[in-house]
């Protein structure tokens, strides 16, 4: 006979000690990964837009080169330490990184004269200054204080080209329209002759005539503001010329106190935030994929949090229960379970080539073939995305309707209300913390989708944003930047990815805290319902 | 059975059967409840006094599968007519559940929640009804100063006489009341079983207890069931001290069977 555990032992499993020990590991593991996960994204984030200083590497063979310390490794054969720097300077070198032995470093410093240029074109620069040249042409003593002087004149001219800019982005808005009114008048069949067409004729030629203008106007300004320029070497004494206006940025990293260096950080932040990408994507801002975005999912929740509060309205109060409901049912918990992507493919077919070239056929068939809804954009993203979302607000719209206690229903009946007044007046207040409860769960879902966003309507680099000054201000056709897609693109898809690697990060801390926020947000208003409606006073 | 005469009904039952699905709950009860009086419905789990209570204001109607015989006249017409207006009829005919079921909105919105419905808007009307029916239900002075806060705040006797007050605010004619009292603790029970008492000056009550002491304690007329038929009704006091029926005898006695 095989030996009885011990009393002991027998009451240890019975009260369920173990299961308390698994459970805790279990969720210790769980919010380990979270925390990990976090934890990497925040130190890499993080450090991107510090101000290191600039290591000057002197070399044994007696070259000498500038660089940030990036980090330390084994070298192969494993006999001693060897650096990444980022060197910068790629216009010159060719590459923006370098490993460089232990064995071959003579001496560091940190050279105080040294300038880190933030270039809008070809990455940073690491140099000194040598000449400076002003707009006239006249050469100043080569200071930084002159180089900021002559920067910072480099950019009002910069801001009165990109005010030209604009003015020319609206005419050309305005001719597209005109092209697209003409193309009506030929569809419609206009003669040639006729009183709009000439009208027309003349208001185009006439817009025409002010581009032109205003394309002379700013080669010519370009042209003169170009001639600002300075000279920089680079640590082997290599001049470079850089054009003023093509300098975002010109700082020295080895000379700036600690309070300058956070001032600087904080810029970088603003910038990030507020600022137009540069460098095919790897600099400088990320706002419009942070509008598009935030845009995406706003647009999303208005689609399916009403269709999805009200087909669990239907399925819960006014569904009779049978063999069909419950199809419904189970087949829209199975919506859920289906790949991201098998979405994307049925918006593509659907919206885009299904309702978006009806559309295109019905009020836009003088543009054809080139399509105006028949193409990915927000709207048709926006759509597959609140297909994706819309089984998550049913479950839990039904799950908060079910929960309410059958009292309430009928202490409403009994005082001569009708379904639908029970349903506004009890039962929809009653269950609004579920419902939100299921739209944040929705948003942070529609937030962290990628591919069907790909084939539905994202693009690397948007032209414009999706709500601006023109006629009619939202424009759900157009294409949109997205910080997830943004997050493949510069890290798989880009030509320098070792350059791109910084961004990758501060784009994921983005994308995490703005799920974040929006998260907070809807929580901070399901709380004050479930106050409101459970416990407690108004 | 007894026969007893009844001035004034408000309700005649006739030969009501009903049925849950296959299986019949009630088996032809005639009953008559009189004018501003208390009557109360005792009988053991099941004996189908709830579902009868619900009949009369067709609470019944949302369960599925449910189906009735027979007839309830409230004034002389009968509820289960093909044309009665039931948003009406359960304004003549109020219920009190046995849980507190305010609603998660003030204590003001709450006892005016009946009128809202009826689509009144007039706050003059609000304000005077929310006063009455609340000093009807014996609440106003502990509630008069906070009646815009949540009703949810109150505690289990004070929410049970908010739905009195919500109940008597549109004026009905009948209040149903089931089992009102079995979720309080004892003072609270003594409060709203004084409350009954002034009640039935205006209203006729019909309520469904388990506590035989208290539907001695607040019913005038008391009708006792088993098993889905009417055994005994009668005056209070002689059915409680000379039952008729020895079924009702071993029930109020204890002697159950």
């Amino acid at each position: 006979m095989s030996k009885r555990p011990s009393k002991e032992m027998n009451k240890y499993w019975r009260v369920g000690e173990p299961m308390v020990w698994l459970s805790g590991a279990a969720l210790t593991l769980t919010l380990l990964s979270a925390v990990t996960l976090l934890v990497v994204i925040v130190m890499n984030g993080l450090g991107v837009f510090w101000p290191s200083n600039i290591e000057q590497v002197k070399l044994t063979d007696g070259t000498a080169v500038y660089g940030q310390f990036v980090r330390s490794e084994e070298t192969a054969d494993g006999s001693g330490l060897r650096h990444q720097y980022k060197i910068a300077n790629r216009d010159l070198y060719g590459l923006d990184f370098r490993w460089i032995d232990q064995t071959d470093i003579a001496s560091t410093g940190h050279p105080r004269d040294l300038i880190v240029l933030e270039r809008s074109e070809h990455g940073d620069f690491y140099g000194t200054l040598q000449q400076l040249f002003t707009v006239a042409g006249n050469s100043v003593a080569a200071t930084f204080d002159n180089l900021q002087q002559q920067l910072s004149a480099a950019k009002h001219d910069l801001e009165l080209l990109s005010e030209l800019e604009k003015k020319l982005n609206d005419a050309s808005y305005e001719m597209e329209q005109m092209r697209l009114t003409l193309l009506k008048f030929d569809y419609e069949g206009v003669p040639a002759g006729a009183l709009e067409r000439q009208e027309l004729e003349q208001r185009k030629s006439e817009l025409d005539a002010r581009f032109a203008d205003l394309i002379e106007l700013q080669t010519r300004r370009v042209d003169d503001a170009r001639k600002a320029k300075a000279v920089f070497a680079d640590a082997g004494g290599r001049g470079k010329e850089v054009v003023l206006l093509d300098i975002v940025q010109a700082y020295t990293p080895n000379t700036m106190s600690t309070t300058d260096k956070v001032i600087f950080y904080g810029g970088k932040l603003v910038e990030l935030v507020a600022g137009e990408p540069r460098e095919s994507n790897t600099e400088g801002g990320l706002f419009p994929a942070i509008f598009g975005t935030v845009m995406l999912i706003f647009v999303m929740s208005l689609f399916s949090f009403p269709f999805g509060v009200i087909a669990a309205i239907y399925l819960r109060e006014y569904a009779k229960e049978g063999p069909l409901v419950r199809i419904v049912r189970i087949a829209v918990n199975n919506l859920a379970g289906i790949p991201s992507i098998v979405y994307g493919i049925f918006g593509l077919g659907f919206f885009v080539y299904g309702i978006g070239h009806s559309i295109d056929a019905l009020f836009f068939p003088e543009r054809l073939p080139t399509p105006t809804f028949g193409t990915g954009g927000l709207l048709w993203a926006s759509l597959t995305l609140a297909l994706l979302t819309v089984p998550v607000v049913i479950v839990s719209t039904e799950e908060a309707l079910g929960a309410i206690p059958r009292e309430m229903r009928e202490g409403s009946y009994a005082l001569g209300a009708t379904k639908f007044q029970t349903l506004y007046r009890v039962l929809l207040p009653m269950a609004s913390p579920g419902i939100m409860t299921g739209l944040i769960l929705a948003m942070a879902r529609a937030a962290g989708e990628v591919a069907p966003l790909m084939i539905t309507g994202v693009v690397k680099l948007a032209p414009a944003l999706p709500i601006d000054g023109n006629f009619p201000f939202v424009h759900l056709d157009r294409k949109f930047m997205h910080l997830g897609f943004h997050i493949y693109d510069i890290g798989f898809q880009s030509p320098n990815v070792e350059a791109a690697k910084p961004m990758v990060f501060v784009t994921t801390l983005l994308l995490v805290l703005i799920v974040l926020l929006m998260s907070s947000v809807a929580i901070r208003l399901r709380n004050k319902m479930k106050k409101r409606y459970t416990f407690g006073t108004f | 059975m007894t026969t007893l005469k009844i001035e004034n009904p408000v309700i005649e039952v006739e030969d009501l059967r009903f049925f849950y699905g296959e299986s019949r709950a009630l088996h032809g009860i005639d009953l008559k409840f009189p004018e501003k009086r208390v009557t109360a419905l005792i009988g053991p789990s099941g004996c189908g006094k709830s579902t009868l209570l619900r009949c009369f204001n067709r609470m019944n109607d949302l369960v599925d599968g449910s189906r009735v015989e027979g007839q309830v006249l409230l004034d002389g017409e009968n509820i289960y007519d093909r044309n009665t207006d039931i948003i009406e009829l359960r304004r003549k005919v109020g219920m009190v559940f046995q849980k507190s079921n305010p609603f998660p909105k003030s204590i003001y919105e709450n006892v005016i929640y009946g009128l809202r419905i009826a689509g009144e808007n007039d706050k003059a009307l609000f304000d005077e009804r929310v006063e009455t029916s609340l000093k009807g239900a014996a609440l106003w002075d502990e509630v008069k100063d906070r009646l815009n806060e949540s009703a949810l705040g109150l505690s289990g006797g004070q929410m049970q006489r908010l739905c009195i007050a919500r109940a008597i605010a549109v004026n009905p004619k009948v209040i149903l009341m089931d089992e009102p009292c079995s979720a309080l603790d004892p003072k609270s029970t003594a409060r709203v079983e004084e409350l009954i008492g002034e009640l039935r000056e205006n209203f006729t009550i019909i309520i469904v207890t388990h506590n035989m002491q208290q539907a001695a304690r607040v019913s005038d007329l008391t009708a006792f069931l088993f098993e889905g038929n009417l055994i005994e009704f009668g005056v209070t006091e002689q059915l409680f001290v000379k039952p008729q029926n020895k079924q009702t005898e071993d029930y109020i006695t204890g002697r159950f069977g």
